[in-house]
């Protein structure tokens, strides 16, 4: 069974070591998905698999065929970019860019899994309604390492996106 | 990475046949992955049980079932487990990432090895990864290491956090093996302590897979889980605690307590939770549990610290389950 990556069907019957993440870059020329650390710790090759945030680094592209994947070069376009890419932008919510593809696929997830009730670990409550407060945004963006530290223009970019979604 | 075979059994006895010698059973692979590229894990054949139908979190009387499969972040949103088990709740979304939580499973977080640096570097001797070879650890860097239940063999400490709570809640694990046989093993017997055979982490024979892991029925009371670690975010725990107690008329009416980042397992004494049932909650009374849980504890070195820290962590826990803030 093929695997959708942003809309288009790809086979995969290569190596089986191959990763999600090379597979991307290498075979399917996406190289928006980046490779940081390789080992899970940096959160650049985040990628959306079946909707859910994924290290590309951590799985083998053999193990998903059928899955729905969706890259960086799936969420916007320099014509059309997705709200967080234009908030980005407007945030200055980088400065070498390395990790912002990552970023900005976790803060799409991140965003979904608010919504569908989801808590983290600084969740007072784990059973009430999620409110994207920064200090929620910095904990479950905590997986997604920015070596210039941008943070605080990262967290600015995605609360000024979840304002708009009000 | 090394050269392996890949295999996507078609049942549980398939897969049970397939993990002989030298073969690997692969779910989330987060763990598994990240020890293969850096040739600390070496499988011959990966066997791939992500499509097996071993997902879903179902009623079984009154106790809950968690599937091998269920992510770790399905786990943690069920709104079963934050009702009704908030400790196990909180131990997950304490531990990695929400990247990391949705690909790891509830079968393969139970099975993550340690994260001794001599463990993950083959330049180190590691009697874990390679028995008889020496462990680099005893008198090297060992600020992570085990203060509870270690040898001269491992001083290797289980780094996970979801496992605690599991302790806490005497949850038990469900495993196949490869006669087409069951057993639910106690979680608490699960893992092993190293003695002279480090490279066991657990009780799994070969073949043998785990299938689920039943919770007990809820209980009532306060629980929670403490984790104290060097960042407040996406770091493995220097000491955890995962406790259960209720409070009945000023007293404690029961209580359970498991500890992670002290030994090769996570620790869970029951004399502990025997001096605190029935009794009035005070500082003494917390010192003396403190004093059980750490009556055999050893420092390494760079880890002595862990052992103050331990009884700091316990009196706080203790403290805020007990609503006593004295």
């Amino acid at each position: 069974m093929p695997l959708s990556i942003n809309g288009n069907e790809f086979d995969y019957s290569g190596d089986p070591r191959r990763t999600l993440l090379d597979f991307l870059r290498r075979d399917c020329g996406l190289t928006g998905t980046k490779k940081g650390c390789d080992h899970g710790q940096c959160g650049a090759c985040t990628v959306l698999v079946n909707g859910q945030r994924i290290n590309s680094c951590l799985t083998l592209a053999v193990m998903h065929d059928g899955d729905e994947i969706t890259t960086i070069e799936g969420l916007g376009t320099p014509g059309a970019m997705h709200p967080l890419q234009a908030a980005f932008v407007r945030h200055d919510g980088y400065q070498c860019g390395y990790c912002t593809p990552g970023q900005i696929c976790s803060a799409k997830a991140m965003i979904d899994e608010a919504a569908n009730g989801w808590p983290s670990f600084v969740s007072d409550d784990l059973e009430e309604k999620v409110t994207l407060t920064p200090d929620e945004i910095r904990e479950r963006m905590s997986g997604n390492l920015c070596r210039c530290g941008a943070y605080s223009n990262i967290v600015d970019a995605i609360a000024e996106v979840l304002e708009a979604q009000q | 990475m090394r050269p392996f075979q890949y295999v996507r059994p078609d049942g549980l006895d398939h897969a049970s046949l397939r993990l002989r010698e030298g073969a690997r059973s692969i779910a989330g692979g987060t763990n598994l992955l990240d020890l293969m590229k850096l040739d600390v894990e070496t499988p011959s054949e990966l066997v791939d049980i992500n499509r097996l139908p071993l997902g879903g979190i179902e009623e079984a009387g009154e106790r809950l079932r968690l599937g091998a499969l269920v992510s770790n972040s399905a786990c943690a949103a069920d709104p079963r487990i934050r009702r009704d088990y908030p400790v196990l709740a909180r131990a997950i979304l304490a531990g990695a990432t929400f990247q990391l939580r949705n690909k790891a499973t509830t079968g393969g977080n139970l099975c993550q090895r340690t994260r001794c640096y001599y463990f993950y570097n083959i330049d180190q001797p590691c009697n874990k990864r390679e028995p008889g070879s020496g462990c680099a650890a005893i008198g090297g860097f060992n600020r992570i290491h085990a203060i509870l239940g270690a040898s001269d063999s491992c001083i290797a400490t289980y780094p996970g956090d979801m496992a605690v709570a599991l302790y806490a809640l005497d949850a038990a694990v469900e495993i196949a093996g490869a006669d087409g046989s069951k057993r639910e093993v106690s979680v608490r017997d699960f893992h092993r302590l190293p003695g002279d055979t480090p490279e066991k982490d657990n009780v799994l024979e070969p073949g043998e897979i785990i299938t689920g892991v039943m919770l007990p029925a809820p209980a009532a009371g306060k629980q929670l889980y403490r984790k104290v670690r060097e960042r407040s975010s996406y770091a493995f725990a220097l000491v955890s605690i995962a406790a259960m107690v209720r409070m009945e008329g000023g007293r404690i009416a029961s209580a359970a307590l498991a500890f992670g980042g002290l030994a090769h397992k996570p620790w869970h004494d029951p004399r502990i939770d025997a001096l605190l049932s029935g009794a009035e909650p005070s500082d003494a009374l917390f010192d003396r549990a403190a004093d059980l849980l750490l009556e055999n504890a050893r420092g390494q070195g760079a880890n002595d610290f862990k052992i103050p820290l331990a009884r700091r962590a316990l009196k706080a826990t203790l403290h805020e389950a007990t609503g006593d803030n004295a």
